[in-house]
């Protein structure tokens, strides 16, 4: 009995810490691009799910709704940055804070005037139910098929980053702008390119998890971003891996908390695992670069 | 011989402090032109103006036929420049692969770059060993190479070298002004260099000019250069 | 000479502007009279935020939690004096000497860790507190009361004042002494040296410490009394209200705050007070606009609450990019050219 309860804590958690990874993984990115905390990242992701829900609604089709989550995470990712991140004057980085706390308002009161501040449950295309020839690990079809989403996140940046030209010429502009556009390339094109990256990936991320909870709100996101800001911090928010492994880390971490102390302590364990991880080593556990302090 | 590079009348400067001041220079066609001057002449800023970087405010720059003081900086080397900055401008985080990938990527013969990719390889040797390091690994004498193989990359038809000598040894020096002085007469590439190293530099160099407080005071023939001891004294010190 | 001088003109426009809206309080409707007492718990809350994101360069998201600190250690105070059945003056006065304290306890905490982090880190921590609030009050039922809150005796308004105003003017009075109080001091902590270390730090850690600046405790007493001030913002509001409760103070209030001192004006206490009067003026500006539209009910209620957040999230990115000094920064900007234009025409070039 006991066992049990571990293992589908464990097993939850997992599935729940793969979507956070993801993410975070969309904070990695726009911080590597552009050096800012997106704030509005939530807010973006949870516009995103909106959308796919519409498209859902209208088409009866979950596939159809997943993609459009991703392109309208990626549109509402274009809009925010060459409407106004670009225009942020870097030289106070708290300006680009603000201005993301100003989208994110922006974000939620639009969603609300558009669809109420109500909660619509929305439907997920597995059984959440265990797998019967998976007994005993509890693991259900939706959480596999989280899980291959994620994965296949993961892998698509790693191949994008590590082997084509696009992913040179993105990380270039992220290192350097300056020197790669000396070298031909258009740095803030490519800036662009991460927030829609990003976008999308948080669209994806929110469309996995949202339906697990309470369902669609315009705040349905307000506590996943807080964990997934966690994760990229304990993570390093320079390092993708660090996203991956750190996400899946503190969403065990969060299940055994929810399930051993009480549904209601998750937020202040991440809390304190937040405070804990910079204030022993600012930097991220897995950053291997100095902390930087912008 | 025919100008591949034009300034003329060149005034730059950054917001209201003008740095360059009415600029007369050309760079003849498969040549090596050598910039001396003294410290915060204007010499780096010199390239920063041709590549883009800052912008004139009055005067002219123009690389064959085409005007480049509005072309953006990223299309540049598509114009046929390519700048080796001040302080081995190397990516860090990238690999030494990585970064020499990226100086060819603009272009969209992807065999012909690759080919381009091993002569770099053949030309710096010690790179070769290296693909995988991170740029920050590099000793200072193989960042400069990283970063000269980085520029050649672009099969640019003007290279622009702000001080590649900059604390190096003078071996490795001469070996890189050697190196330019080869890819000239073989390839016929053209070259602004920079240096502080004025001897060597007007050693290699077929044209000189001496640049003082932003202003160009005299324009020769590299040998001419050399042997004028009362310019010497005035404006390089020595 | 001219800073003796505008301190004086300062002086003066404050007793001045008190003493006209202690007057106003006697014309205006109890509603209005309950607005101005928001209007002045925010003010205390945002001239503390100000304070601590303009003048020292920490960003805090957790005000509104330090709020709830102080409402909650202003309703256990008041209903533990309530039970031994004390009234009069220290019914109302001791909880707020409590919620300030326990404020500052709090505050004094995060302060010790936020004087290690920077912007965007300290904007998460701060954030992650402002999320956790529920969770520990929810948590810890018995002693907060839930998701409900606590109800809170709260001390009546005098009897003199029978006849003459309502509850509210009462409220609206104890709300504008106390933003007073907490004006004054942060004004003059703000032009003290303090101030400007205060300063140094947030333009240059690294040449404050140079300077001999003591940068960590320059930053955690910054953040301890920053969440003073939001603690007796938060006394006040429960007072106001006669409650204390998780909702009242969520995220939502934190992002306010920030847009109220931002919008207002990033460190300056004028531009906290247009920025206060902007979060209470705007929503219900709005709402009377929208009740005027004639909307179906269901659009109506859409609209109310999210057309003014929508509105403020609009404008405070427009005030970062185009107008980093805000409200204040514009009457200022005003000012100059009025006076300049002034002297112009008194003595007038010979060119
Ligand atoms: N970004 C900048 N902003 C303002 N002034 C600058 C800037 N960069 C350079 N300057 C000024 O312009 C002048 C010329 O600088 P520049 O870097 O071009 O000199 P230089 O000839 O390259 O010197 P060095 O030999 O030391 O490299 C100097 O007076 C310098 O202070
Ligand atoms: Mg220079």
């Amino acid at each position: 009995m006991e066992l049990e309860r571990f293992i589908f804590l464990t097993v939850d958690g997992l599935a729940r810490g793969a979507v956070y990874a993801a993410f975070a993984l969309s904070l990695v990115l726009i911080w590597r691009a552009a050096r800012i905390v997106n704030f509005s990242q939530g807010a973006i992701a949870m516009a995103a799910t909106y959308i796919a829900f519409v498209v859902t609604s209208m088409t009866g089709n979950y596939w159809l709704g997943l993609v459009a989550a991703l392109l309208g995470g990626a549109a509402i990712g274009l809009i925010v940055e060459r409407g106004v991140m670009r225009f942020v004057s870097p030289v106070n980085p708290l300006n680009s804070v603000i201005a993301a706390l100003g989208v994110l308002l922006v974000i939620q009161a639009v969603v609300g005037m558009l669809f109420g501040n109500g909660y619509y449950p929305m439907a997920v295309p597995f059984s959440q139910e265990p797998l019967p020839w998976l007994a005993g690990l509890s693991i259900s079809a939706y959480d596999l098929f989280v899980f291959v989403c994620v994965a296949f996140v993961v892998l698509g940046l790693a191949v994008l980053f590590g082997k084509t030209n696009v992913g040179l010429r993105m990380r270039a502009a992220a290192f350097s702008p300056e020197l790669a556009r000396l070298l031909g390339v258009r740095s803030t094109r490519m800036i662009t390119l991460g927030w829609m990256l990003a976008s999308a990936i948080s669209g994806l991320a929110a469309l996995l998890v949202i339906p697990t909870e309470l369902g669609l709100n315009p705040h349905a996101t307000d506590l996943v971003f807080v964990y997934a800001f966690t994760i990229a911090v304990v993570g390093g928010l320079d390092s993708a891996p660090g996203a991956v492994i750190g996400g899946l880390v503190v969403g065990v971490l969060l299940s055994w908390v929810s399930g051993y102390l009480g549904a209601t302590l998750s937020p202040v364990a991440v809390l304190v695992l937040l405070l804990a991880v910079l204030l022993i080593k600012p930097g991220g556990i897995f950053s291997v670069t100095k902390e930087r302090t912008a | 011989m025919s100008d591949l590079l034009t300034l003329s009348g060149v005034h730059a400067g950054y917001g209201p402090v003008t740095v360059l001041h009415d600029v007369d220079l050309t760079v003849p066609d498969r040549s090596i032109t050598a910039v001396v001057g003294a410290n915060g002449a204007g010499k780096t800023t010199l390239l920063r103006t041709i590549m883009g970087q800052v912008r004139p405010t009055a005067g002219s720059i123009r690389i064959g036929g085409i005007d480049l003081t509005t072309v953006k900086v990223e299309d540049m080397v598509r114009n046929g420049l390519a700048l080796v900055p001040e302080g081995r401008g190397v990516i860090t985080e990238l690999t030494v692969d990585e970064n020499l990938r990226l100086g060819g990527l603009w272009r969209r013969d992807t065999a012909e770059a690759s080919r381009t990719l091993s002569e770099v390889y053949e030309l710096f040797e010690p790179l070769q060993n290296r693909r995988k390091s991170a740029g920050h690994q590099l000793s200072g004498g193989e960042r400069q190479m990283l970063a000269i193989g980085r520029a050649l990359m672009a099969k640019p038809k003007l290279l622009l070298l702000d001080e590649p000598s900059l604390g190096l040894a003078p071996r490795i020096t001469a070996q890189i002004l050697q190196l330019l002085g080869r890819l000239r007469d073989e390839r016929g590439l053209t070259v602004l260099l920079i240096e502080q190293n004025v001897r060597s530099a007007l050693g290699i160099a077929d044209h000189g000019v001496v640049l003082n407080l932003g202003r160009v005071v005299a324009a020769r023939p590299a040998a001419e250069l050399a042997a004028d001891t009362d310019l010497r004294h005035t404006y390089l010190g020595f | 000479m001219t800073g003796i001088m505008s301190s004086r003109t300062t002086v003066i426009i404050g007793v001045v502007g008190l003493i006209a809206v202690i007057g106003l309080t006697f014309v205006l409707e109890p509603f209005r009279n309950y607005q101005l007492a928001t209007i002045a718990a925010y003010l205390c809350a945002v001239a503390g935020l100000t304070m601590l994101t303009g003048v020292n360069g920490q960003l805090s998201l957790g005000h509104a939690a330090l709020m709830a600190c102080g409402a909650y250690c202003y309703a256990f105070t008041a209903n533990g004096l309530a039970e031994q059945e004390i009234e009069g003056p220290v019914l109302l006065i001791v909880p707020i000497i409590a919620a300030v304290v326990g404020a500052t306890v709090l505050g004094l905490v995060i302060g010790l860790a936020a004087a290690r982090l920077h912007g965007p880190y300290l904007a998460g921590v701060t954030l992650a507190f402002v999320i956790a609030l529920p969770a520990v009050t929810s948590r810890f039922s018995d002693v907060f009361g839930g998701d409900q809150g606590l109800w809170i005796t709260v001390e009546r308004r005098p009897e003199f004042l029978a006849g003459r105003g309502g509850t509210e003017m009462f409220q609206a009075w104890v709300a504008i002494a106390c933003a007073a109080v907490v004006v004054v001091l942060l004004r003059n902590l703000m032009r003290s040296n303090f101030g400007r270390q205060m300063r140094a730090v947030r333009d240059n850690e690294v040449a404050a410490a140079l300077a001999g600046i003591n940068v960590a405790r320059t930053k955690v007493i910054a953040f301890t009394v920053s969440s003073a001030a939001a603690g007796i913002g938060g006394a006040v509001m429960a007072f106001m209200t006669q409650s204390a409760s998780p909702g009242a103070f969520n995220l939502f209030i934190s992002l306010f705050l920030l847009m109220a001192a931002v919008i207002g004006g990033i460190g300056t206490l004028y531009g906290a007070l247009w920025g206060s009067i902007l979060l209470v003026v705007l929503p219900d500006v709005i709402g009377s606009i929208t009740r005027g539209l004639s909307l179906s009910p269901e659009v109506a209620q859409r609209l109310d609450g999210n057309l003014a957040v929508g509105l403020f999230g609009a404008v405070m990115v427009l005030v970062v990019i185009v107008a980093p000094f805000g409200i204040q920064g514009l009457v200022r900007k005003a000012g100059h050219q009025i006076r300049s234009r002034g002297s112009l025409q008194s003595a007038p070039h010979p060119k």
